[in-house]
């Protein structure tokens, strides 16, 4: 019996809901852990950076308005669909990371329950941060979070898909649009969620994937003035500071590179609330008191 | 036949403003190193009010080691101990609410009916509702024990002098953090002031320090390598900066910044009532204000009645002597921001648009800026883009609640907004879609201690007040 050749996979972009090469036609080399080529995967360019915001902004409105629940269903569905496609994942984890078969299994389990987590944050986030703020006075007074708009993920370097979906699933679970830049090392676990994404529902555009050199890709994200807030979880100190600079300039929300020890253990809800802002709307409500009604 | 006001001046008595001021460090008042001294001055009439210390590095940095020392002892107490502190605090200030009013108003320009009822009364407010937070930290959802930060580096503008230094140091208190404290170059005294009443309070010393001098002094401040928290509020030209500076550091930073709110009236609006509020929402504390209602959108077919309204009403209101009880505007705080107004209005009218003022008679000495309107706005001009912080109302018309909303948020801030309309459904609606952080419906420019204040975009991160507002000071 003889070997089956293979059918490679060109990995692509995915932004606006489609899967384009890199406008600027160049590709990297990416290898496993020993050096064996797995893939060629797009060198993203800056103006694969802006198309991508395009497509974040573009996406801003419908998704921030879906209601919670809907947007709750939607993240359901890609866990849904990313069990049925572990056996991929695993495969590609393994690659990335030199993990054995059963240790990469654990990381996309422990992913797809990520998801889920998040999933069901969708609709509750609101009630644990939010509220009616008793004021000394006649009106009514209500705090409720909403999403910051289009947030900038540098996804970290180590942990090719853990780590990604990990940062990832809090910023569009609260409502923002994202556009995300894969471990420059690892970026097909990346490219392959853009996949998965494009068959559960997630609108095009809610999630952008990019993949090449994060520093490249980073820093026309970070000066953009229609970006709202970058997570700069993938980026060393030397680039964080940079990049924290040039956000500076219209002042975007800064999520500092966290040191994360283990990406297994439940997260907290920093990742969401860091990219929602808190609208404080008031009204009167008139006053029933000893002097008369005033409504 | 009218009636004729007359004059109901505050006594200034009841205040004792020293002929200088040294720096409040480590619970003394020192001299600055450098011996430099600044002179503030009453913007009504330009009398010198006092000298006080321009702080450089080595004061702010011999202020941040105070604060560094007494963090220990400060963090370690208990919650209840802190918040019994915060509740003296608050209480001096309710005490000393009528000399503390008098003396904002001589250092600030505003009118003594401001610092009356509603500067000093929120001033003793926040401090208590933070005090109550003290010992309850474990339940503001920040986790089960939930640390300070460490000394907080707080810089405060000149628009509330004595509401902002409590909304910076309140907060801080109550989580166990100390500070160091830069009031503003114009408005140092109430500030000084404060240390009295930490004194008083028989706060350990090092918890609250107060650095006073110019910009120079708040970069020092906010650059000093051993402060954990930046807290500014300012302009947003400046909180760039400071958001440069403490890039790539662990410091937290929170930045209440500029703003050009709108304040959206609709046709079924109650006109009288909108008119208060379009009034209150923008010549309240001579329109310094980040939040204010600077740009009004009228809906087109009221446009003309809302306009002969106000008009009406702004010719009712009363300029002069800030310690009168009756004046409703008082003095811009100083000839620099004066100056800034100015050149923003001539722009206003070299750019098309129609300026308009009641008859109003300017005193001769201090800084003094009539209520100003203007017509024919579009949002290409200027005046509907800048912040200009002072009495100056843009207005600039709309047909659809849609159109409405585009032109609210078509701006490069994101702090207020107002909508005035009797549907209920209309309010909900469009409070959604605004990207402002505080909406008020059917009234404008409110505010209190429970309820976090802050914006979106540019106007800042972050926010202050209510439960929220514990957050900058926590490790979260």
């Amino acid at each position: 019996m003889s070997d089956r050749l293979s059918v490679f996979k060109t990995y692509k972009l995915y932004v606006g809901g489609k899967f384009p090469r890199s406008e600027s036609g160049r590709v990297y080399e990416v290898t496993d852990s020993k050096g064996k080529w797995l893939a060629n995967a797009p060198l993203s360019s800056r103006k694969d950076a802006r198309d991508a915001v395009v497509a974040a902004r573009k996406a801003f409105g419908g998704w921030s308005g879906a209601t919670a629940y809907n947007r709750g269903q939607v993240l359901y569905r890609v866990a849904e669909m990313l069990e049925g496609r572990k056996g991929q994942f695993v495969h590609e984890v393994a690659d990335a990371e030199g993990l054995s078969k059963s240790k990469a299994a654990a990381q996309v389990e422990a992913t797809i329950d990520r998801w889920v987590w998040y999933a069901g944050w969708t609709d509750k986030i609101a009630q644990v941060v939010g509220g009616g703020n008793p004021v000394a006075g006649p009106y009514f007074n209500l705090s409720s979070p909403e999403p910051t708009g289009v947030v900038a993920v540098l996804a970290p370097q180590e942990s090719s898909f853990l780590g990604l979906v990990s940062v990832l699933a809090p910023v569009i679970a609260t409502g923002n649009t994202a556009v995300v830049v894969a471990s420059e090392k690892s970026p097909l676990p990346a490219l392959s969620l853009g996949e998965v994404l494009a068959t559960s529902d997630v609108p095009g555009g809610v999630v952008n994937i990019l993949s090449g050199r994060t520093a490249e890709i980073a820093a026309p994200l970070a000066a953009h003035q229609d970006v709202n807030a970058i997570d700069l979880a993938g980026a060393d100190d030397v680039l964080a500071k940079e990049l924290e600079i040039a956000a500076a300039d219209n002042l975007k929300r800064v999520l500092r590179p966290q040191p994360v020890d283990d990406w297994t253990a439940t997260p907290g809800t920093d990742r969401m609330t860091a990219f929602l802002e808190m609208k404080t709307v008031w009204h009167p409500t008139g006053s029933l008191g000893a002097s008369g009604s005033a409504y | 036949m009218a009636f004729e006001y007359a004059p109901a001046p505050e006594s200034r008595a009841i205040v004792d403003i020293a002929p200088s001021y040294g720096l409040f460090i480590d619970g003394e008042f020192v001299e600055s190193s450098g011996g430099d001294l600044n002179k503030t001055v009453s913007p009504a009439t330009e009398e010198v009010l006092s000298e006080y210390a321009q702080g450089n590095a080595e004061d702010v940095d011999r202020a941040v080691r105070a604060a560094r020392k007494a963090f220990e002892k400060w963090s370690a107490l208990p919650g209840s101990e802190r918040a019994k502190y915060l509740f003296r605090i608050a209480r001096i200030i309710q005490e000393r609410s009528r000399e503390l009013a008098v003396l904002e108003t001589l250092d600030n320009g505003k009118p003594i009916k401001e610092t009356r009822d509603v500067d000093l009364p929120l001033v003793a407010a926040h401090f208590f509702y933070y005090a109550g937070w003290a010992d309850k930290l474990a339940h503001a959802g920040f986790g089960a024990d939930p640390k300070p930060l460490g000394v907080a580096g707080q810089v405060v503008p000149w628009n509330f002098p004595l509401l902002m230094l409590a909304w910076k140091i309140a907060p801080a208190l109550a989580t166990g953090n100390t500070v160091v404290l830069k009031p503003a170059e114009t408005t140092p005294l109430s500030a000084l002031f404060f240390a009295d009443i930490c004194r008083q309070a028989g706060l350990p010393k090092g918890v609250v320090n107060i650095v006073t001098g110019d910009g120079r002094t708040g970069a020092a401040l906010v650059a000093h390598p051993d402060i954990n928290k930046v807290a500014f509020t300012g302009s947003t030209a400046v909180g760039k900066e400071i958001a440069k500076t403490v890039a790539g550091t662990r410091k937290k930073l929170t930045l209440e910044l500029g703003g050009k709110g709108a304040n959206i009236v609709f046709d079924d609006a109650p006109i009288d009532q909108a008119v208060e509020g379009i009034v209150n929402g923008i010549f309240f504390n001579q329109g310094q204000v980040c939040c204010a209602g600077s740009r009004l959108l009228v809906q087109e077919s009221i446009q003309d009645e809302l306009l002969a309204s106000l008009k009406r009403r702004l010719s009712t209101l009363r300029l002069g002597d800030p310690l009168d009880k009756n004046t409703d505007i008082g003095a811009i705080n100083s000839e620099e921001q004066l100056t800034r107004i100015t050149s923003l209005v001539e722009r206003g009218e070299s750019e098309g648009a129609e300026r308009w003022s009641p008859a109003c008679e300017l005193p001769s000495s201090g800084y003094w800026f009539a209520p100003t309107l203007f017509t024919n706005v579009t949002q290409a001009h200027t005046i509907a883009r800048d912040e200009i912080f002072g009495p100056v109302l843009s207005v600039l018309t709309f047909r659809t609640p849609d159109e409405a909303v585009a032109k609210a948020n078509n701006t490069q801030y994101g702090l207020s907004a107002g909508i005035w309309t009797e549907k209920g459904s209309r309010i909900l609606a469009v409070a959604n879609k605004l990207r402002a952080g505080v909406v008020w419906s059917n009234t404008f420019n409110k505010f209190d201690p429970t309820s976090p204040f802050g914006g979106y975009k540019e106007s800042g991160f972050g926010r202050e007040g209510g439960r929220h507002g514990l957050e900058a000071y926590l490790d979260v």
